[in-house]
């Protein structure tokens, strides 16, 4: 029940910064596509880096644990190419999309009922997956330092330098 | 209450938003504060499957206990839950407390390059939605997810993003034709 509780909050407060910031817009989110409006890359990379030093530091100290996600090769390529393209068409992700509709966005609403449909769908094609694409070029939970051999603050330095020449870039051509 | 506006607001560009990467460094923030307190990281597109698992759940047991996915997401009102209703609340009273809320059924950009069918509009949002649903979960997860997969450093976590953004880019030069008026 507390969990639900924390979960409730967490979202509020990340829905006001996505309303607040306007990432969960339609323009915002294809002018990303289109290249011309960065918007939402400044905000999620923004987000990744802060996220990414924080956690690795309390890693570090022993406050918690860090176990990097599966990589299914097959499953990642198909279903991120798939998402993309869904993506391009919708105008807003999976949880921005519930946001969008906060604002009043009724082309929001009509893309959660075929997201829900969408896992209705998966629900059901998913036997036919399961042994076949989802089998395909699995790696585990692998972790960019783990796959390179290297220390993790490498990585994230390399992230942080990168993250910060994109940003200066962005501004230097006002996308 | 225009010293509290004033203060959200942070800092005002031309549309009085919120600095992106001021919004974004707060989001990081959170992230790393909803690991500490409750253990989760962000995510979104379980959510939707959850919930239909508990609809199913609800109008046809017999036919839901035969679906092989569901043994894999149970069917529990989760934190991914309540944090998706968090969203469409938390969206939506910003929104009123700044005056922004508004009923839109097609966006500008929509409308500058497609037109002003609203039957076109929502075909394509509905399918859109049919389709980045089935990528996400294939994917393991969506934007959200990916973020914290990213945090992790996950391999996944930068494949699928980088996916994510190579299918969009090119699907929306097919879609929306470059963006020129």
């Amino acid at each position: 029940m507390t969990n639900l509780i924390y979960g409730l909050i967490t979202g509020i407060l990340f829905g006001f910064l996505l309303q607040r910031a306007h990432v969960i817009r339609f323009d915002k989110q294809v002018g990303a596509m289109l290249l011309k409006d960065m918007t939402i890359v400044k905000f999620m990379f923004t987000a990744i880096l802060v996220g990414m030093v924080g956690i690795y530091m309390l890693a570090d100290l022993n406050v918690l644990q860090i176990t990097g996600r599966t990589m299914v090769t097959g499953g990642v390529i198909v279903g991120g190419a798939l998402f993309g393209i869904g993506w391009a068409m919708l105008g807003y992700c999976p949880g921005t999309s519930w946001g969008a509709l906060g604002e009043g966005r009724l082309d929001a609403l009509v893309g959660i009922a075929g997201l829900f449909t969408g896992a209705a769908i998966y629900s059901e094609i998913y036997p036919a997956l399961e042994n076949t694409l989802l089998t395909w070029g699995n790696y585990g939970n692998l972790t960019i330092p783990d796959a390179l051999g290297v220390n993790h603050w490498l990585i994230i330095v390399l992230f942080v330098l990168g993250g910060v020449l994109m940003f200066r870039w962005f501004e230097k051509v006002k996308l | 209450m225009n010293k509290i506006k004033e203060w959200l607001l942070v800092k005002f560009d031309k549309d009085k938003a919120m600095n992106p990467y001021v919004a974004g460094a707060l989001t990081g923030l959170l992230i790393i504060l909803s690991v500490l307190v409750s253990g989760n990281y962000f995510g979104t597109s379980t959510s939707f499957v959850q919930l239909i698992a508990i609809l199913e759940n609800t109008i046809a047991p017999e036919r839901m206990a035969q679906i092989r996915y569901f043994t894999i997401v149970d069917p529990v009102w989760s934190w991914q839950i309540f944090f998706v209703m968090g969203i469409l609340l938390g969206s939506f009273a910003t929104a009123k407390i700044f005056g922004e809320f508004k009923w839109q059924s097609i966006p500008d950009l929509w409308r500058d390059n497609l037109g002003s069918s609203k039957y076109k509009r929502m075909i394509l949002a509905f399918l859109g939605g049919i389709i980045a649903m089935i990528g996400a979960r294939l994917a393991g997860g969506c934007p959200s997810g990916q973020m914290s997969a990213l945090i992790l450093l996950s391999v996944s976590g930068l494949a699928a993003m980088t996916m994510f953004f190579i299918g969009g880019i090119v699907a929306a030069r097919l879609i929306y034709g470059g963006g020129e008026k």
